[in-house]
């Protein structure tokens, strides 16, 4: 066999195996993705969206569920993006990479990336429910998500702003500009699809998050009718069905794959709103 | 003043013909520039005159940037950058704690060595300084608009496109803008740091006869390795060198006495392409 042959063999072998893996990797998703469907077409319909649970989840639907899920996302969210986003201009804008107290806030933040979640429960449950009173709440739960949310959205937000060319800042300290109008005109807009993908990370964190929930928020399958009032969210409930509730299994498909197609919903939106305050903001 | 063998203050006669009389309008006092610990500009001393055009020449790192930054404190975003010295402009001294950065910024301009166009379009680079130092009015912001892009000549060529994105103009066009965008704010003195020479030979040409026609309009401090574009557009030229570690200025005269007759050696041998 000559030299040339002997090489291309190699190389399609070895084409031949990448192309293997990516299939195998795709292949996972579409299984899992057909396994939902399969399992949770059939149960899915208007009345399983809009109807409220009955028999611990075997009949009825999700409604209430889905609402406790929406205001336990919104509390985190309105809670932890104004705190995470501002530690992020602090610590990409205000002060020197290097000082000690952005190494101090950057650590203590990648402490906090890598806790388990039950531990933020945990704690969620000591701090927000029994020492703040606030009990089982959507609230409590929403404040527990908030601080696990932190890290991500301020390490993804700062690497964001990070990435805008410092030209941007140097021209616009040339004309003049002040920190702010620099900030707010020039530097969040570029940033912006960075924050939004950070944003993204964070409520598919969210909205899959089980454990911290647990001890925070509660399982009440009611329909809240205040933050103060336990709920139920989506993820818990599937963990729910389909370790406590004989005969469960169908619902929870059906639960799993609104969680699924909630999550792509998310992810197309938030890319959409990117690209559009980007052209938004070239446009005008 | 003039004992001090590092001031080059010229006397009338050096400085112009007897039909114009010189007026500094920045004076640099004995300025030194460290970052950290490491010296960048030793001890310079200068005169910039009004509406004249001074060219800053020397090989790399001979601080000739550090100085023009100097100028409008654009060092004070550079960490561990300190000064020594003064740098009067108007007599003011820009840093005098009660010197507003801002003001001193809008009033002396810089362009720098890239274009660097900001990511919105060609109407709004110019409207947002604008904007910021309180002029609002949309019919007064279009006018300057259009007056300061006719200045640079882009105005034929993107009048139709004021809304496009200003990073779809081509590198000579992203300068002018970057200019006119400086002019729009009517500073009086305009620096710039190697306008040119990330631009083609044609842009480059269209960049450079911009400049001279700035010219009286406004002072402009001009940061160039090209000495025959310094040669041709310059009225003041001011040699450095790095001595030590650290830059130095060596001369500073009337641009035709720097390139024809210069009084130091090493100007002569640098001027003439012996050098650096």
């Amino acid at each position: 066999m000559s030299l040339r042959v002997k090489q291309k063999l190699r190389d399609g072998v070895i084409q031949g195996l990448i192309y293997l893996t990516v299939l195998l990797v795709s292949l996972i998703f579409f299984w899992l993705l057909f396994d939902l469907v399969h399992g949770g077409a059939a149960h899915l319909s208007w009345e399983f969206l809009t109807e409220s649970p009955t028999d611990a989840g075997r009949a009825g639907g999700i409604a209430s569920i889905l609402v406790s899920t929406v205001l336990i996302l919104l509390v985190a969210m309105v809670a932890s993006v104004p705190l995470a986003w501002s530690t992020a201009v602090l610590l990409a804008e205000l002060v020197p990479a290097e000082s000690t107290f952005g190494r101090i806030v950057r650590f203590s933040l990648y402490v906090l990336a890598g806790v388990p979640s039950i531990v933020f429960g945990l704690f969620g449950h000591a701090f927000f429910s029994i020492y703040l009173e606030l009990g089982f709440s959507i609230l409590s739960g929403g404040l527990t998500l908030a601080c696990m949310l932190l890290p991500i959205l301020t390490s993804t937000a700062e690497a964001g702003l990070r990435a805008v060319p410092d030209t941007y800042r140097l021209s616009a300290a040339a004309l003049g500009l002040s920190r702010t109008a620099a900030l707010t005109h020039l530097i969040l807009p570029a940033a912006a699809p960075t924050l939004a993908a950070g944003l993204l990370i964070g409520i598919g964190r969210a909205l899959a998050e089980t454990a911290a929930l647990l001890f925070t928020s509660g399982y009440v399958d009611r329909m809240p009718g205040s933050l103060l009032d336990s709920g139920r969210a989506l993820a818990l409930h599937i963990f729910d069905l389909s370790m406590n509730v004989p005969g469960g299994d169908s619902p929870a498909y059906a639960s799993s794959l609104v969680l699924v197609s909630l999550l792509l919903c998310i992810n197309i939106l938030s890319m959409k709103l990117a690209y559009g305050l980007q052209r938004k903001k070239i446009m005008t | 003043m003039n004992d001090d063998p590092n001031a080059f203050t010229l006397g009338p006669l050096e400085a112009g013909p007897p039909c114009c009389e010189p007026q500094p309008v920045i004076q640099v006092r004995n300025l030194s520039l460290r970052y950290n610990t490491q010296a960048a500009l030793d001890n310079v001393s200068l005169d910039i005159f009004k509406g004249c055009i001074t060219a800053l020449i020397g090989p790399s790192g001979c601080g000739k940037t550090s100085f023009l930054s100097a100028i409008n404190r654009m060092t004070d975003l550079i960490p561990g950058c300190s000064i020594d010295g003064r740098i009067l402009v108007d007599s003011q001294n820009i840093h005098h704690p009660q010197c507003d950065v801002q003001a001193l910024r809008r009033r002396i301009g810089m362009v720098f060595q890239k274009p660097t166009p900001f990511p919105l379009s060609i109407r709004r680079n110019i409207a947002l300084p604008l904007n910021e130092h309180g002029i609002t009015q949309k019919t007064e912001v279009a006018a300057i608009t259009e007056t300061v892009l006719r200045d640079v000549g882009l105005w034929n060529e993107v009048c139709d496109r004021l809304d496009v994105s200003a990073l779809s103009l081509s590198g000579g066009q992203q300068q002018r803008l970057c200019i006119a965008r400086a002019l729009a704010l009517n500073p009086e003195i305009l620096l710039m740091d190697e306008p040119c020479s990330a631009l083609d030979p044609m842009a480059s040409g269209i960049v450079e006869d911009l400049i001279c026609s700035l010219q009286g309009r406004y002072t402009i401090v001009i940061v160039t390795h090209n000495l025959a574009q310094a040669r041709r557009i310059a009225n003041y030229a001011a040699f450095f060198w790095v001595r030590g570690h650290a830059g130095h200025l060596v001369e500073f005269g009337r641009c035709r006495h720097i390139f024809e007759s210069p009084r130091d050696e090493l100007t002569a041998a640098y001027v003439n392409g012996a050098r650096g």
